[in-house]
């Protein structure tokens, strides 16, 4: 009586994990990708989910079958026991072969998939792959400094904090970098994360083919400020986006030195839009650039911010 | 110097634990005085050389660890569950985070398994003693001291905040000033020197003490995983020495290595902690796995299956964990060729880990499989583990893990294997060895209701975390401000309270059975396969009156068949035997006050403490206690009186 109540509560839990599964997966934001680089990660998460999910069946099973047909129940005697079963060379040879079959199943679409991200063409074929859009991708500079992000389009000559907006159907190519702590630029809609280093220059391909508001935020821990360290990312048509550089050029201040330079300093800030980019008298990602944060703002790291749970200053000074 | 500079001041959750560390310390130092114990526990225990003892001061102060971490963990799901509440500021919560990471993996885990490895490696293997026992209390007290100079940060000069990984430049001076991360400097190399020599010590004991007869594919699987265990300690531990001995310098002197002034290399530290940081986790998984065949095994009534197979597994999981640990951050940048061979790497060790849990299933194949508590800790790990297992994987897929990483798909995954691995071994290898170390078995009753309690808030705790950082939650953030990740996250905080409440009955249990647990006469209760059953019980200090020859695994049984014991009267001869030395609590004292001033960066109090750190290791270098004999009459008198003879 004791055994069968052990087992039933261990079967319970495979159909609620099924369950579990089931029902989330139409929501999450890993699975509805909003663009070709998500679509390609979305696409290669579920095949191995597959294989996953085929390996958990057979363990399952295998375990549910040993736990039940040899438990040490009353009466059961000797039948179906043989304490001296050691090893049977041709069964393990099966299951050593056949993980290996499973990896390499897993790896080929893995590195297929590692070198596409790097190609910013190839990212762009996978929602339909007999149409080339012929695009360049535009470049967006994305730094992070404790605890914002600064977007700089060097071919437009403007600058952005905290919000991004990009045209559909093209190629993103983000310069990732950072002012300070190392942090990393994630979209989840648009596709996966890479680091932002000072001092160095990543390249990140993203692209949107789906008009929307997307969160983005950094997902690599820096600090104090760091759970509010987040951005919307605006995805437009291409007029649109046109006109919103347009406006922006037209109607946002010169950034200046001195205000970059205020802004840098370690703490929350709202979201701004400028005329020019700070590329025209820093760029962190080269080794001259990396400790321009640290020499000016050492002393601010000492004062704890007091962030509520609204992310702003409990008492301001 | 002024007080509130020391002493952390402004949050009431700390005022509360100040107090209860007075009244706790308090009433531990009125109670020895009381019973008059100062002399017992200093020539009992804090002088001791016992592999035995130490090993059970090992299991209580990871026990302690377990509660301090499981606090800091029931804190941080309350906090992510009523965003509300306000209950955490970011600072507190960043603390909490970074305390709770180090605690769990180099406080708790780690000091658990390698005090089972301390009580029964020499046991199993029908050794006296280890190799070295006084650098054995060294060990301990290295780790003892590390551990306790961590845990003060949070009262004393605040705690570190920057994550356990502590990567740098964040956790460089410039960006984490303060005492807070010296504590995590000083504290884990304390006790990682430690570690380094228990290594050491382990290794050697295992390759020159075994029985006579026994070869190395004669030893128990158990003492097989510690060999592989202290091979990746051996070689991985130096690597995390010389990373933290560099961060102490580049924030204590005001060198460059990892900062971002002057040229430094901020990645190299992601990468030294890494290179050893991987291996770690393989260092608090492999005697999991030990813990498990042994456990499994003697509950099925069987012989492990594939006895070659799983220690060759073991070699080969030991090999490739030095060779995946940039899979911790494919997102760095590397280009497409490295992560590729990073990624192919990572996903073989699952072959070698399949082929462990395919074994462990053939072992209770035509097996007689018994449910006690230690077999239900070691039979839930199998499923549990092949979650986290398959979503290794998974994560080991560099370009899908572009959107995994740092991610509570993260958080979920290694939570499944390490707590499904390392915890449930812990628990499991407790249970199983309680009657041989203490004298009488746990509950059974109690014990099922910590497992059930435990097991099932586990599942709750970090099922719906996958789901979570599918969504896009990420990790360390200390507050949900998107509403679609409220209600997992409720979930999972309930299910945190579950496995607290499942500890808590774990505990009872240790008091209740303390009290009302019959006391073990056989030494072999569950019917043991392997040599440390064939002590009586309580052990003597010296563990066997007379060593068996031994000429197979599991070799326990073919001795019972034949009427054998590890007492034959007419071969006893005088045993030698280490005397105890009060020098090792000394000297670690002495460096660990060294640590203490060095976190503040008092200098000249450093070079006090390290001058009598070196003048300790100076004394033990002249002594010549050689030890003692445990004459012939000694060892009729106790052996009869604990066989009953």
């Amino acid at each position: 009586m004791k055994n069968k109540r052990h087992r039933s509560k261990w079967l319970f839990l495979i159909p609620l994990s099924l369950v579990f599964f089931l029902s989330g997966c139409e929501q999450m934001v890993v699975f509805d990708p909003k663009g070709p680089v998500a679509q390609s990660q979305n696409d290669l998460i579920i095949y191995s989910l597959w294989f996953m999910l085929g390996i958990v069946v057979v363990v399952f099973g295998l375990f549910a079958y040993m736990l039940i047909k040899y438990r040490d129940r009353p009466g059961r005697g000797d039948k179906d026991y043989d304490p001296s079963i050691h090893g049977n060379t041709l069964i393990e040879i099966i299951w050593t072969v056949v993980p290996f079959v499973i990896v390499i199943a897993l790896s080929i679409p893995t590195v297929e998939t590692l070198y596409d991200l790097e190609d910013p063409a190839a990212a762009t074929s996978y929602e339909d792959p007999s149409e080339t859009l012929d695009e360049e991708p535009l470049v967006i500079h994305a730094t992070s400094a404790d605890w914002k992000w600064f977007f700089s389009y060097p071919e437009q000559g403007i600058e952005t904090v905290n919000y991004l907006h990009i045209p559909t159907d093209r190629p993103i190519e983000f310069r990732l970098s950072s002012a300070d702590s190392m942090a990393a630029l994630w979209i989840p809609a648009l596709g996966g994360q890479k680091y932002n280093m000072a001092g160095m220059m990543n390249k990140l391909y993203l692209e949107a083919s789906e008009e929307g508001v997307y969160d983005g935020r950094n997902s690599n821990f820096t600090g104090e400020g760091f759970t509010d360290q987040t951005f919307k990312v605006h995805a437009e048509s291409e007029e649109q986006f046109n006109a919103w550089v347009e406006e922006t050029k037209s109607e946002a201040p010169v950034l200046t030195q001195e205000k970059y330079d205020s802004l840098l300093e370690p703490g929350l800030t709202d979201k701004m839009e400028f005329s020019s980019t700070h590329l025209e008298w820093v760029n962190h990602a080269t080794n001259d650039g990396r400790d321009y944060a640290v020499e000016r703002h050492r002393e601010a790291y000492k004062e704890k911010l007091h962030l509520d749970r609204d992310g702003v200053p409990s008492s301001h000074e | 110097m002024n007080i509130t500079d020391i002493l952390v001041t402004g949050e009431p959750l700390i005022y509360g634990a100040m107090v209860s560390i007075v009244l706790v310390s308090t009433a531990a130092i009125f109670l020895l005085t009381y019973f008059k114990r100062w002399g017992w526990l200093w020539r009992e225990w804090l002088t001791t050389v016992d592999h035995k003892k130490i090993g059970i001061m090992y299991i209580l102060s990871a026990l302690a660890m377990l509660f301090r971490g499981g606090m800091d963990a029931l804190m941080m799901r309350i906090q992510l569950a009523f965003p509300g509440l306000n209950f955490l500021d970011a600072q507190h919560y960043d603390e909490i985070f970074t305390t709770h990471g180090t605690v769990m993996i180099i406080f708790m885990a780690m000091p658990f398994l390698i005090g089972l490895m301390n009580i029964i490696v020499p046991l199993q293997i029908g050794a006296r003693d280890f190799a070295f026992p006084f650098v054995n209390a060294v060990s301990f007290w290295s780790f003892f001291f590390g551990a306790m100079l961590f845990n003060i940060s949070f009262v004393i000069g605040g705690s570190p905040d920057a994550g356990w990984t502590s990567y740098t430049p964040l956790a460089g001076a410039a960006m984490s000033p303060g005492p807070g991360q010296n504590f995590y400097l000083m504290g884990l190399q304390l006790s990682g020197i430690g570690t380094l020599a228990t290594g050491v010590n382990l290794m050697v004991t295992i390759l020159k003490m075994r029985a006579p007869g026994m070869k190395l594919f004669h030893m128990p699987i158990f003492t097989w995983s510690t060999l592989v265990t202290c091979f990746i300690i051996v070689f991985a531990f130096p690597i995390l020495t010389v990373a933290l001995a560099l961060m102490t310098i580049d924030r204590i002197f005001g060198s460059q290595f990892f900062t971002l002034t002057g040229e430094g290399l901020p990645m190299m530290w992601a990468n030294l902690f890494w290179m050893w940081g991987h291996p770690e986790v393989y260092i608090v998984i492999l005697p999991a796995f030990g813990i498990f065949s042994e456990v499994i095994a003697t509950f099925a009534r069987k012989r492990l299956f594939g006895y070659h197979a799983m220690v060759w597994s073991m070699i080969i999981i030991a090999l490739l964990s030095f060779l995946v640990w940039v899979h911790h951050f494919f997102t760095m940048g590397a280009g497409a060729f490295v992560n590729s061979v990073f990624s192919v790497s990572t996903m073989l060790i699952a072959v070698p880990t399949g082929v462990k849990i395919f074994n462990w299933l053939a072992t209770l194949y035509k097996s007689k499989i018994e449910f006690t508590v230690a077999n239900l800790w070691a039979l839930a790990f199998i499923p549990s583990f092949v979650i986290g297992g398959v979503t290794g994987v998974m994560l080991g897929m560099a370009a899908a893990d572009f959107q995994f990483h740092n991610s509570y798909f993260l958080i979920a995954h290694f939570h499944y294997v390490l707590i499904a691995g390392t915890v449930f071994a812990c628990f499991a290898g407790l249970v199983f060895w309680y009657p041989k170390i203490f004298g009488h078995k746990l509950n059974e009753r109690i014990g099922k209701w910590s497992f059930w309690l435990f097991l099932i808030g586990f599942h709750v705790c970090f099922f719906p975390q996958y789901f979570l950082g599918l969504d896009g939650m990420p990790r360390r953030i200390f507050i949900t401000r998107i509403e679609e990740w409220l209600p997992l996250n409720v979930i999972s905080t309930v299910g945190a309270f579950g496995m607290g409440l499942g500890f808590a009955v774990f505990v009872f249990n240790i008091y209740y059975s303390y009290r009302y647990s019959e006391r073990e006469k056989t030494g072999d209760p569950w019917n043991g396969r392997t040599l440390e059953w064939a002590t009586p019980t309580p052990i003597p200090f010296y563990n066997f009156a007379t060593i068996p020859h031994v000429d197979g695994i599991d070799y326990y049984l073919p001795m019972k068949e034949k009427g054998e014991t590890t007492y034959d009267e007419s071969k006893l001869e005088p045993i030698h035997m280490p005397s105890n030395s009060g020098q090792p609590i000394i000297m670690m004292a002495f460096f660990a006050f060294a640590s203490f001033a060095l976190v503040f960066e008092w200098i000249p109090l450093a070079i006090a403490g390290l001058i009598g750190g070196f003048i300790m290791m100076g004394v033990r270098s002249f002594d010549y206690d050689e030890g003692y004999h445990v004459e012939v009459d000694e060892i009729k008198r106790i052996e009869r009186s604990a066989r009953g003879l």
